[in-house]
């Protein structure tokens, strides 16, 4: 596993605890855009279960993933697709 | 580093229309994939918006993530009020809730 990719895991799973994480790196897809890099690793999506989404509005899901990767968003990661849900949803 | 002036200007332009979108590019020429998506969403339902390019200004760039402490462009506001990003947009148009919601602001969609 690439290394932003394994870092978007640790972090996701430090703090929200998932039920289930699927991370998907769609750099490739991305590739000559603005933004894209180089040696990839630019653009992902979350597709991401946790009990802390439950009972919250869409913004406040999205804030616990942009929080939580608050670093990779302000470096590496230009795009990040989230699909949040709380399980049972 | 973002002023005061920067986020007043943006208050100011979010609470002038009652459907601003803050984008890479605008709506004729989206410069982003996520942008384009938001713009094209709008259309199709037939609402009026104003659009910012965030491309053409780095205060506003960097400001408008200060003004709703949201990290991503592009974002929707309604009525001042600040709705989403693409994924959320893209979701609540799938479900029906953005024409509630637009309904609700008594927002006419065509």
């Amino acid at each position: 596993m690439t290394e932003t990719r394994r870092r978007i895991e640790d972090k996701l799973k430090a703090a929200l605890a998932p039920a289930q994480l699927e991370i998907i790196d769609d750099s490739a897809s991305h590739a000559g855009h603005a933004g894209a890099r180089p040696g990839g690793e630019s653009h992902f999506t979350v597709d991401i279960v946790s009990e802390a989404f439950a009972g919250k509005s869409r913004i406040a899901r999205h804030r616990l993933v942009n929080q939580a990767l608050s670093e990779e968003l302000a470096g590496p990661v230009h795009a990040l697709v989230i699909r949040a849900r709380a399980p049972g949803e | 580093m973002t002023d005061t002036t920067t986020l007043e200007s943006i208050r100011n332009t979010v609470e002038s229309h009652d459907v601003v979108l803050f984008m890479k590019g605008t709506p004729l020429f989206p410069q982003c994939g996520f942008s384009s998506l938001v713009s094209r969403v709008l259309q199709h339902m037939g609402v009026e918006y104003h659009s910012v390019n965030v491309l053409e200004d780095m205060d506003v760039r960097e400001g408008i993530k200060v003004y709703s402490d949201w990290p991503t462009i592009p974002q929707l506001y309604v009525k001042g009020e600040f709705i989403g990003g693409c994924d959320i947009v893209k979701e609540m148009f799938e479900t029906g809730e953005l024409k509630a919601l637009l309904d609700d602001k008594g927002i006419e969609a065509a």
